[in-house]
């Protein structure tokens, strides 16, 4: 057990000074979703605003609609950032030095998905603050209460990066998870446009963004910084983020999964 | 020993619903009003009034509640505990705003389709004073001392001062387009106009009914034809002002000193009317197209929550229930 914990340690530290080392990654980072809140939300200032869903008490800007959504998208590029970095790692065979250990794969995962989470919440709070810089204010308690639903909403974007790059064999290909998991996850989801505004133009979209994990994702956090618990999103995130924690150890098996086609 | 935790807990208890003072709202539309709990902010009972009632107010020791059923051309009088209308005033017809008098006696009525300003005497129900104003009068404002009333008309633009001992008109001011709404502030020193179309408010010096200052309104993204000034409050001390701002569905919030417009805060569609719970630390908005009231933290200047009431909220008044 004691092992175990200083393999943790040891990997989230890596993550941790990966992160240091890399600052333009985390201005990068926050200038993302930041140029998403004061640009592309100031001009749909006065769009929203005409219905009240739970869990608003009341209306709101489209500034503060879309910052859980925004949340959700520092953890979803930072998810598929690590799996990035985990293809560039299997490349360079320090991948090989980590899964060697004599510790369990699954142990040794999650380690890896813990320390890219932590980061990736770091930079949720940094982004938070610079909102409420401009005014864009949350209920004091809400800050805290998130922590958790950012936890686990980090685990399963996180865990869905490492299944993936489990099945990505060389760096190139890694545009393809742009377009095809990213950009359909974030704008098929409510972190933009809440579900019933997708139900106006289309009932297939709306299905599909309420099917889409991330959506559940959002809503998660969504309520939790109105310190609220959104049942139903806690339960489709937990579940999400068992099915791609085990596709990852799966995937990540040399006797079953990609890995061996790999050579 | 448990008794005198039995006793704290009832007086607790007892002052806990003692405290629970009311927002009402008429429903133009529903010809209800709508009475709400300001501390679960909840609507508590609905109670039928006459065709669409308009303004409302509560005489100075919240026995009864007058209603301006403009269609049914009548001020009603309500017991509010009972919700039953004791009966009708003479009002002339389709009043829609009015104002009583410091003397808890008289009530100026806005005669909206007349042009005519009525003076009704409550405790006589009589007729005292029938006074020609502009084209459909609305705002309707008395000063603190009783001595000055003032009705603005909507098409005339004018905001016509009233002499209350002889009911005749001694002065008229041009204001902005389609003026709303007029109260007295600093104690009856200055009279503030809203302009709907105009979109302004004006400030004028009473003992001299000079214009001193007027404030316009500015929202980022929002056309400046929507920006419709209409009911206004003050905080404590008359240092600020709540302005609704009609469709753009925002409440500005003045410095009653500068005349700066210092914030703006979103709340329902078509924001018209409010008002102040005891202590004023909250503002009730009334918000006529979403049909909702909201409200609004004065400190924080934050909206909390809006409250679904009948369609097409249009006036509030609060009653204490101690």
């Amino acid at each position: 057990m004691k092992h175990a914990l200083i393999a943790m340690r040891a990997i989230v530290l890596r993550e941790a000074l990966r992160f240091v080392h890399q600052r333009e990654r985390f201005v990068a980072a926050l200038v993302r979703p930041l140029v998403w809140l004061l640009v592309f939300a100031a001009g749909f200032r006065a769009a929203l605003g005409l219905s009240i869903t739970p869990p608003y008490q009341t209306y709101i800007t489209y500034e503060t609609y879309i910052v859980p959504g925004l949340c959700g998208m520092i953890l979803l590029f930072n998810g598929m950032q690590s799996s990035l970095s985990l293809v560039y790692d299997r490349e360079m065979g320090s991948m090989r030095l980590l899964l060697t250990a004599p510790l369990s794969r699954a142990w040794l995962l999650f380690s890896k998905l813990l320390g890219s989470t932590i980061i990736s919440i770091l930079q949720v709070y940094a982004f938070l603050l610079v909102a409420w810089l401009f005014d864009i204010t949350l209920p004091g308690w809400g800050y805290l209460a998130a922590l958790p639903a950012l936890l686990l909403a980090g685990l399963m974007l996180g865990a869905l990066g490492l299944a993936l790059s489990s099945f990505i064999k060389q760096l190139e290909n890694f545009a393809g998870v742009m377009n095809f998991v990213i950009f359909p996850m974030f704008f098929l989801s409510s972190a933009l446009y809440p579900l019933w505004k997708m139900a106006e133009s289309s009932e297939l979209l709306h299905d599909i963004c309420a099917a889409n994990p991330f959506t559940h994702a959002v809503e998660l956090i969504r309520f939790a910084l109105y310190v609220e618990v959104n049942g139903m999103a806690l339960v489709w995130t937990t579940l999400a983020t068992a099915v791609f924690m085990a596709l990852a150890v799966w995937g990540y098996d040399p006797a079953r999964g990609m890995m061996t086609r790999k050579g | 020993m448990k008794l005198p935790i039995l006793t704290t807990l009832t007086a607790a208890l007892l002052s806990t619903t003692a405290l629970a003072d009311e927002i009402w709202v008429t429903n133009e539309k529903d010809d209800t009003i709508s009475v709400i709990d300001i501390e679960t902010m909840e609507v508590v009972r609905t109670i039928e009034t006459g065709e669409r009632p308009r303004g409302i107010t509560f005489s100075k020791d919240f026995s009864v509640v007058y209603i301006c059923a403009s269609d049914s051309d009548a001020v009603q009088v309500m017991d509010p505990e009972t919700g039953e209308i004791l009966y009708d005033l003479p009002s002339g017809e389709d009043p829609e705003q009015f104002v009583l008098h410091p003397d808890n006696r008289h009530l100026y009525i806005a005669n909206e389709d007349d042009a005519i300003t009525t003076v009704v005497d409550t405790e006589t129900r009589t007729v005292v004073a029938q006074i020609d104003v502009g084209i459909e009068p609305e705002g309707m404002a008395v000063s603190p001392d009783g001595k000055i009333a003032i009705t603005t008309s909507e098409t005339t633009n004018m905001a016509h001062w009233i002499d209350t001992e002889t009911q005749t008109l001694f002065a008229n001011t041009l204001v902005d387009s389609r003026p709303r709404h007029a109260e007295f502030v600093k104690d009856g020193t200055e009279l503030w106009v809203s302009a709907e179309i105009g979109g302004t408010i004006s400030i004028f010096d009473v003992a001299t009914q000079t214009e001193k200052a007027k404030i316009d309104f500015e929202i980022d993204n929002i056309h400046p034809d929507r920006v419709q000034p209409v009911g206004f409050e003050f905080t404590n001390g008359d240092t600020h002002a709540f302005v609704a701002l009609g469709p753009s569905n925002h409440v500005a919030v003045v410095n009653a000193e500068t005349y700066e417009v210092e914030e703006y805060i979103l709340v329902g569609r078509r924001v018209w009317h409010m008002d102040f719970n005891r202590d004023r630390s909250l503002i009730f908005t009334t918000n006529g197209v979403s049909g909702d009231v909201t409200v609004v933290d004065v400190a924080s200047r934050k909206a909390l929550k809006s409250i679904k009431v009948g369609r097409f909220p249009w006036g509030a008044a609060f009653r204490p229930t101690e």
